[in-house]
């Protein structure tokens, strides 16, 4: 493991038990991520996004959930630590913004007693008059008006975007390493979401962390992260540079993602491309490569053997297809010029 | 908030006194003669006339309740000469049946009812919560699977039925407990607690079970909730999370139904109180029926009526300070 790799994720699987069978969420994902830098990770409703994402801090249920592999953060096994070691990592070293910011805070408590808590509980020297001054502090770098009156104000009265700064100020209150944000702009007005993506990114350069960015957004994508992962029935499909993906998608289902993305530089024909069928059920996965039945380019070798993931073209981007190298080139790039 | 509960306050006294109206009309319409009942079976009809005059029957139906309304603020007197006798403020009028001044008989009983209610609920809030909150915590494993068959007997099982039950285990097969006879806790605290340790049992038990239900699933529901997630990825330590987050949830429905609960129990725990012969206001009441002693049945509705619609008052404003959501400014 180099130096500057923060988070270290290998063959992470998850399996959920559910009355209707086993169902397999992510399927051996590798990964890696570097201080400083932002990953994201792209797909569709039931990729296996979100739950990589929790996997991080060991936030699945392990009463229904089997997770294998290794997920190492400053040189501990997330998956196989003592509850107290991975208490101590989450909040400290990982931490998490989540999708609704409506439903993130606890109703009960004023803002400010929930950011300070998140202080305490990692500083138990700290007081708690010494927690309110680091509270305040951080409530005007994240941008919210008036924090001195903010900060004994319950979360119903703060708007959505106001809301979300407060859940970004919990999570940074501890000077994490890392920082997941799973979907942190989808329940966001669009000016909002601008906002929201300029903070992080003006934070990430103040507290020199790295920051894992899940969406099914390219628009997020192309904002915010240097490399991306694609994720479809829980597999990682194509690993590229940001770049990359817009100019040289190297997986079918990417090229479907870029067509499927509205824009205003769009030729004038007008109407937008959508992936045909729908994702894959996680309960029975088709055998073989899970995007066969929507993809216009399968081959028999397809619905038979899972394809490995492998180096395409000159960008050092991964894909997972059976496709030849030529052909994906040419394709992608036709996918990223329409 | 002051003018909240002033606006509360207001409602509520309205509401009491519409209560009295309808139950004094309702019980004095009843086909009984309430004089008649003054005196035994062989009563003289120029008795029966005298303390019609007395009591004040008869009079018009709205002067009698006018005159119970007056008598609850200045009391009021009965009769002229020799025979005369008052029931003082606040005069919930004259018992006929028991020869005494309502007010008085509910002084007497009340206490009773009020140790009761007291014990019992602190009983079952103690066991209802607890059981839930291991059963929501071992949710699907046997804790969980006891307190379901726990929360079906006490919610399906009637108090006569397990209180007879208990009282002839205990009392007469085992003879652990004496036969209960009451004793104001003030003259033999011993013999008190003997005779209440099984009405607060069967009681707290038998109204524990829904608590039991309350508190699992509202704190399964609070686990799911994102807030709580939240709370774990900061690295709270789970005391906190089922404290802070969970249980502070969980609490809010608890609290307002206890509230109703406990007011309920304080107008009289009827059948508790008749199975354990315990001399408290819920027996007067049944005996005031089983008897037609209709100004003990007024009063005592009204006393109980008093005490739900307090506690509804009170409730609303504890939920004001539970969820700052509907806190009113």
């Amino acid at each position: 493991m180099s130096p500057d790799v923060v988070l270290s994720v290998r063959n992470l699987s998850v399996v959920f038990h559910t009355p209707d069978g086993d169902v397999v969420a992510v399927n051996d994902v590798s990964f890696d991520l570097r201080s400083g830098e932002t990953l994201g990770i792209v797909g569709e409703s039931g990729s296996g996004k979100s739950v990589t994402a929790s996997s991080i801090m060991r936030l699945n249920n392990s009463n229904t959930a089997s997770t294998t592999g290794s997920i190492i953060v400053s040189g501990v096994d997330v998956l196989t630590a003592e509850e107290d070691e991975v208490r101590r990592i989450r909040g400290s070293e990982v931490a998490m913004i989540f999708q609704d910011p409506l439903s993130a805070l606890n109703p009960y408590y004023t803002v400010g007693k929930q950011i300070a808590e998140a202080y305490l509980v990692h500083h138990p020297k700290a007081s708690k008059s010494e927690a309110r001054l680091i509270t305040l502090e951080m409530l005007k770098k994240v941008g919210i008006p008036n924090p001195d009156k903010r900060i004994d104000e319950f979360p119903h009265q703060f708007s959505g975007g106001m809301r979300q700064r407060i859940v970004i100020a919990i999570a940074l209150i501890n000077n994490p390493k890392i920082l997941i944000a799973d979907e942190p702009t989808t329940a966001l007005d669009v000016t909002v979401q601008a906002q929201i993506l300029d903070l992080m990114k003006e934070l990430q350069t103040e507290f020199k962390m790295a920051i894992v960015l899940i969406t099914h957004d390219l628009g997020v994508i192309a904002e915010a992260a240097l490399d991306v992962l694609v994720m479809y029935g829980g597999r990682i499909v194509e690993r590229s540079t940001v770049e990359a993906l817009f100019s040289e998608p190297t997986h079918p289902y990417a090229w479907g993602l870029l067509g499927a993305v509205n824009s205003l530089g769009k030729s004038d024909r007008g109407a937008l491309v959508t992936i045909a069928g729908s994702p894959p059920s996680l309960i029975a996965l088709p055998i073989g490569c899970s995007f066969n039945p929507r993809c216009a380019y399968a081959m028999e070798i397809c619905t038979a053997e899972v394809p490995s993931l492998r180096e395409v073209g000159s960008q050092g981007s991964v894909s997972a297809c059976h496709l030849p190298d030529d052909q994906i080139l040419l394709l992608g790039r036709k996918a990223a010029s329409l | 908030m002051f003018m909240f509960i002033l606006r509360r306050v207001f409602f509520a006294l309205v509401l009491l006194l519409a209560v009295s109206f309808f139950t004094y009309m309702l019980f004095a319409m009843l086909p009984s003669d309430p004089a008649a009942l003054t005196c035994g079976k062989n009563c003289k009809p120029d008795v029966i006339a005298a303390n019609r005059i007395r009591l004040g029957y008869d009079k018009s139906l709205f002067e009698q309740y006018w005159l119970f309304l007056k008598g609850i603020f200045v009391g009021r007197d009965y009769g002229t000469g020799a025979a005369a006798f008052s029931c003082g403020a606040p005069s919930l009028g004259y018992s006929f049946g028991q020869h005494e001044c309502v007010t008085t008989l509910i002084t007497q009983t009340f206490p009773v009812t009020a140790y009761l209610s007291i014990g019992a609920f602190i009983l079952w809030m103690l066991i209802g919560i607890s059981s839930g909150a291991v059963a929501a915590l071992n949710k699907g494993k046997w804790q969980d699977r006891a307190a379901s068959i726990f929360t079906s007997i006490g919610v399906s099982l009637p108090t006569f039925y397990i209180g007879l039950l208990v009282l002839f285990s205990v009392v007469i097969w085992l003879r652990i407990l004496p036969f209960p006879s009451y004793e104001s806790p003030f003259v033999d605290f011993p013999t008190f607690l003997r005779t209440m340790i099984l009405p607060w049992l069967v009681l707290a038990v038998l109204s524990a079970a829904s608590y039991t239900r309350l508190t699992r699933n509202g704190m399964l529901e609070a686990m799911n909730e994102d807030f709580v997630r939240l709370g774990v990825a900061k690295g709270l330590t789970t005391k906190i999370i089922l404290r802070r987050y969970v249980m502070r949830q969980a609490l809010v429905p608890i609290v307002t139904i206890a509230g109703l609960d406990f007011a309920g129990l304080l107008g009289g725990a009827i059948i508790t109180e008749s199975v354990f012969s315990l001399p408290g206001m819920g027996k007067m009441s049944i005996r005031a029926v089983v008897e037609s002693d209709l100004p003990v049945l007024v009063g005592t509705t009204m006393v109980a009526a008093v005490f739900i619609v307090v506690a509804n008052v009170l409730v609303d404003i504890a939920y004001g300070y539970l969820d700052p959501r509907v806190r009113v400014k």
